[in-house]
């Protein structure tokens, strides 16, 4: 029995689990302000953690060696859901991000998150790095050409993210720095015309708010003004649970997904915002650790991949709230309340514990 | 499957590249904990004062507005609970579907939605607005059964300014009504306005606006993003403005409209010892309650434009020529200026000027024969007053009349009366540029001409008569009442010196000539003495609006109504200690002893015996109903 259950569980990753479990715990304590003490909502977040943690669990138990052989083929099905999504919506006349499976909505750009440094790792990993330019090339591809789909949605926030995923994985493949000097002299050169051609106008005043939001207090710049006013008046003790008035009087605009960060660094001030903060951190390096411990590449460039991509959320969704990054549609990761996200989030860390189960001990 | 040898190369390369982003990773997350830093230590300050503003706020308490009250502590403007349907627009996303949707349950007329749009469009999207005033209970109940379906949609509860006696009051206590952009530029100047929605625009109300408004308070709220009110940190209460007493008597009041149904004009009844008024009535009238919210655009032209100017206060602002209501002043000026009351003039019923050939009338065309002063009163003789006014001139006259007041405001505590007209030569040549005839003295003789007065003035200067030269200043308010402790304040108007002739005895002389105007067999008001209890003393007045020809002759029958003669009396009573003084205009009504004098009468009548209680009716044989 006992060895049963050891081998049951044997997959989770502890210390990567005691992590997300204390990121939660202390998501659970902001939502139940954030959402004025709404405790359906706090029901239903549990639901969709638990949910998602068995997720979490049954991927943890997949071998990476089947991921791996999986990477091309789960890559093309979202793919092909990206394509649909994008015709119903060319067809409906709308922005068009989901898809209803009748019991079940989920945004296919939510897959990508994993397909893509799954996929990016696999194109990489056949050949010796660093990679030479025809396999780069191909790489490069295979993260742009979902992000082109994801950005015709048009969802340019998601669409970064999952470029920055798959950079991610480039970037630790090893390519020289002369070509990423040269990427960024691109972008440069580049910005104008994405500027002019590819950017929405409410992504242009996004954009322009960010560095002076104050410009238009009431207006484009509102949420960021709030946000910043609720962290900067939580101090260094914070106001007390339930106690923001940023928060429990509705000045945060959308206080229990996006901006929770708000509510919880005012109510919880700069010593709350460190501990979470740590245990952010916390988890990424637990999740470096795996990867620089495990023996074959792929799960090297996965596992990295992954954790820095996670720091990536965490770093746009705080660099947003506190008004350094422009406002993009991130949600705080394991805090938030929201569906899709928490899963997308739980599959990869349970392929970093599935990763992590096969680090042959020293 | 590649060789491990290819693995431990490759792992070269991501080790190294894993020290590359995690030297980034560690870059970043300082330079969000900066950030953070920045915000909840550095900037800290700032950011605490920002949030307490942005959720603590100071809504002002509205206060009460003080009543007012008749002289007998009857109500003539009060405070009453009204539902109001308020909308809030920027909650709501399609106004015309929900006005369709809420026409189903709360009745709404084209001319509430019609108007309600028209101000949707100029007032911001963030300020509530009223739907509709005056819900009854059961609309209010049907409303709030359903309220969950209106969201934006709000029932509130007003305190809201009501006229119980509407129409009796319109014209002297006024009315008050929202406060508008014009009233905004002036309004910072009366005083702190916070929350005050109404101010008084016509009548007491908008005179004693200050007095009545009260002090709003101030209460500082906790607000939610919305603009809600969470909960109250700390309050002032407002202070209810003062109660007002009026001197009116609203029974007198009623009479008096009663008495002039039918009829244009007005009857202004002061006491004159005092000179509060005891009635001030334009007839015809309007409900003041109409205009408290804003009243209907058709509604208002209808008013507006009435031929019948119901919204005209006669009383303050209707200028009439006097005609022979001022004949016994004219006569004080006369012995004034040693024409004396006992001289005798023949009235062959005509009059002309030396050297001209125009005769000015008597209204008896066979004359009255020789007249002294008392007669040429009672008979209302124009000729002895023609032959007067010549005598003395109109610099005289002029100077003379002005002593009581002619042509000057008697400023009674209501905005704007008007000052009438006592004509002199120099007002000619300003006003006409023309100089001044003989022939106009004639006409200002017998009160015609260019000589105009409003009905507040007639009644004045008839006060001033009782009271023997006394003058007084007519005015509205007693007393002012402190309406939290009860505490009652008189209302104090400076004393006017008494009006003194070279022979005292001339005010008795006058009145006495006044007295037979009632008493006298000849006296032009005689019928009046029908039954009466007391003493009076009176003047008919018929007043010319338009000019007869030479030849021509007046004949009532055949003038059209707007062409007949304004009908006038002044009058006070008892004559030893008088305690009303009363002036009464009908427009177009024709003779002065004919239609104005039964008024007076009725009014006196009333006043002395209803409401006074001085004198008791005969008892009347009962008409045995049961019979």
């Amino acid at each position: 029995m006992a060895a049963d259950q050891k081998s049951m569980f044997s997959s989770l990753d502890f210390p990567l689990l005691s992590g997300i479990f204390m990121i939660c715990g202390i998501g659970m304590i902001a939502l139940y302000s954030a959402s004025g003490e709404d405790v359906d909502m706090l029901i239903k977040h549990s639901a969709r953690l638990g949910f998602a943690f068995l997720a979490m669990y049954v991927v943890s138990r997949i071998p990476t060696s089947t991921l791996s052989t999986l990477s091309l083929h789960l890559y093309c099905a979202g793919l092909v859901l990206l394509v649909l999504v994008l015709s119903v919506g060319i067809i409906g006349k709308g922005a068009q991000r989901w898809i209803d499976l009748g019991f079940v909505r989920f945004q296919p750009s939510e897959i990508m998150k994993i397909t893509v440094p799954m996929m990016t790792a696999w194109i990489l990993t056949k050949h010796p790095l660093p990679p030479r330019k025809f396999t780069l090339s191909l790489a490069v591809l295979a993260v742009a050409v979902p992000c082109v789909l994801i950005i015709l949605q048009p969802d340019l926030g998601t669409s970064l993210l999952i470029a920055a995923s798959g950079s991610v994985v480039i970037f630790l493949a090893g390519i020289s720095w002369k070509l990423i000097l040269s990427l960024g002299v691109a972008g440069v050169v580049a910005a104008p015309l994405v500027w002019n051609l590819v950017l929405h106008d409410y992504q242009k005043e996004r954009i322009i708010t960010l560095f002076d939001p104050w410009s238009d207090s009431l207006g484009a710049g509102y949420h960021t003004v709030q946000s910043i006013i609720a962290i900067g008046s939580g101090g260094v003790r914070g106001k007390g649970w339930l106690s923001g008035t940023q928060s429990q009087l509705e000045f945060i605009p959308e206080r229990s997904t996006d901006f929770i960060f708000s509510v919880y660094g005012e109510e919880f001030g700069l010593a709350g915002v460190i501990l979470l903060l740590v245990l952010y951190l916390f988890l990424v390096a637990r999740g470096m650790w795996i990867a620089l411990n495990i023996d074959d590449s792929y799960s090297k460039l996965l596992a990295g991949g992954l954790s820095i991509t996670f720091f990536i959320y965490v770093f746009v969704n705080i660099g947003m709230v506190s008004g350094i990054l422009p406002v993009v549609g991130v949600p705080l990761p394991f805090v938030s309340y929201g569906g899709t996200s928490i899963v997308t989030l739980m599959i990869g860390f349970g392929i970093l514990m599935g990763i992590s189960r096969r680090i042959k001990p020293y | 499957m590649r060789t491990l040898n290819g693995f431990e190369n490759d792992s070269g390369v991501i080790h190294l590249r894993y020290m590359q982003a995690l030297l980034v990773i560690v870059g970043l997350t300082f330079l969000l904990v900066a950030r953070v830093v920045y915000l909840q230590i550095a900037e800290h300050d700032r950011f605490e004062s920002l949030s307490q503003e942005n959720h603590i706020d100071e809504v002002s308490l509205k206060p009460v507005r003080g009543l007012i009250y008749d002289r007998h502590n009857e109500v003539l403007a009060r405070n009453v609970r009204v539902f109001n349907l308020e909308v809030l627009p920027d909650r709501i996303r399609d106004m015309s579907a929900l006005l369709n949707e809420l026409s189903h349950a709360v009745e709404l007329t084209p001319d509430e939605i019609g108007q309600f749009k028209t101000t949707l469009k100029s007032r911001p999207s963030f300020e509530r607005q009223i739907l509709k005033t005056n819900l009854d209970e059961e609309e209010a109940a049907i409303f709030s059964v359903n309220q969950h379906r209106f969201p934006g949609v709000e029932l509130n509860v007003h305190l809201q300014r009501n006229y119980p006696h509407g129409n009796l009051t319109a014209h002297v206590v006024g009315h008050v009504g929202r406060i508008s952009p014009q009233d905004r530029e002036t309004v910072s100047q009366r005083g702190d306005y916070s929350g005050i929605s109404h101010i008084g625009k016509i009548g007491i109300e908008s005179h004693y606006e200050s007095m009545l408004k009260g002090q709003p308070g101030r209460s500082q709220v906790e607000m939610n993003a919305h603009g809600r009110i969470i909960r109250h940190l700390s309050q002032t209460l407002p202070d209810t403005g003062r109660a007002l007493h009026l001197s009116l008597d609203i029974k007198l009041q009623e009479e008096s409209m009663k008495a002039l149904e039918g009829y244009e004009g007005a009857v202004v009844a002061i006491e004159p010892k005092t000179g509060e008024v005891l009635a001030m009535a334009s007839v015809p009238t309007f409900d003041p309650n109409l205009f408290v919210n804003g009243i209907s655009r058709a509604k208002f032209s209808e008013l507006n434009t009435s031929s019948r100017r119901p919204l005209f206060n006669r009383s303050i602002y209707g200028q009439y020529a006097p005609g022979s209501t001022i004949k016994g002043f004219m006569s004080l000026v006369g012995i004034e200026n040693g024409y004396s009351h006992d001289r005798r003039v023949f009235c062959p019923g005509w009059f002309s000027l030396p050297n001209n050939s125009r005769r000015y009338r008597c209204w008896k065309k066979t004359g009255h024969g020789y007249v002294d002063g008392n007669s040429a009163i009672e008979q209302s003789c124009d000729v002895y007053y023609y032959n007067l006014a010549v005598r003395i001139g109109i610099d005289r006259i002029h100077e003379g009349m002005s002593r009581f007041g002619f042509g000057q405001k008697t400023g009674i505590d209501l905005p704007n009366e008007r000052s009438g007209l006592m004509p002199s030569r120099d007002w000619k040549q300003r006003a006409r540029q023309q100089s001044w005839f003989p022939g106009d003295t004639v006409n200002v003789g017998i009160g015609q001409g260019y000589m105009l007065m409003t009905p507040l003035q007639l009644a004045s200067v008839t006060a001033t008569l009782a009271n023997r030269g006394k003058s007084v200043t007519p005015r509205l308010l007693r007393m002012t009442e402190n309406s939290v402790s009860q505490q009652l304040e008189p209302h104090i108007v400076p004393d006017k010196e008494k009006i003194e002739l070279k022979d005292g005895r001339s005010y008795d002389a006058v009145i006495e000539g006044m007295r037979r105007v009632v008493y006298g067999n000849r006296g032009t008001a005689r019928r009046l003495q029908e039954e009466i209890l007391y003493d009076m003393a009176g003047k008919t007045g018929t007043a010319q609006v338009v000019g007869i020809g030479q030849d021509e002759t007046y004949d009532e029958e055949s003038t059209p109504k707007e062409h007949r003669d304004h009908s006038l009396f002044v009058g006070f009573a008892p004559l030893q200690d008088p305690r009303i003084a009363i002036a009464v205009i009908v427009e177009h009504g024709g003779s002065g002893s004919q239609v104005a004098a039964p008024i007076a009468r009725r009014l006196i009548d009333y006043y002395l015996i209803e409401r006074l209680k001085m004198y008791a009716r005969p008892e009347t044989p009962s008409s045995g109903k049961e019979a």
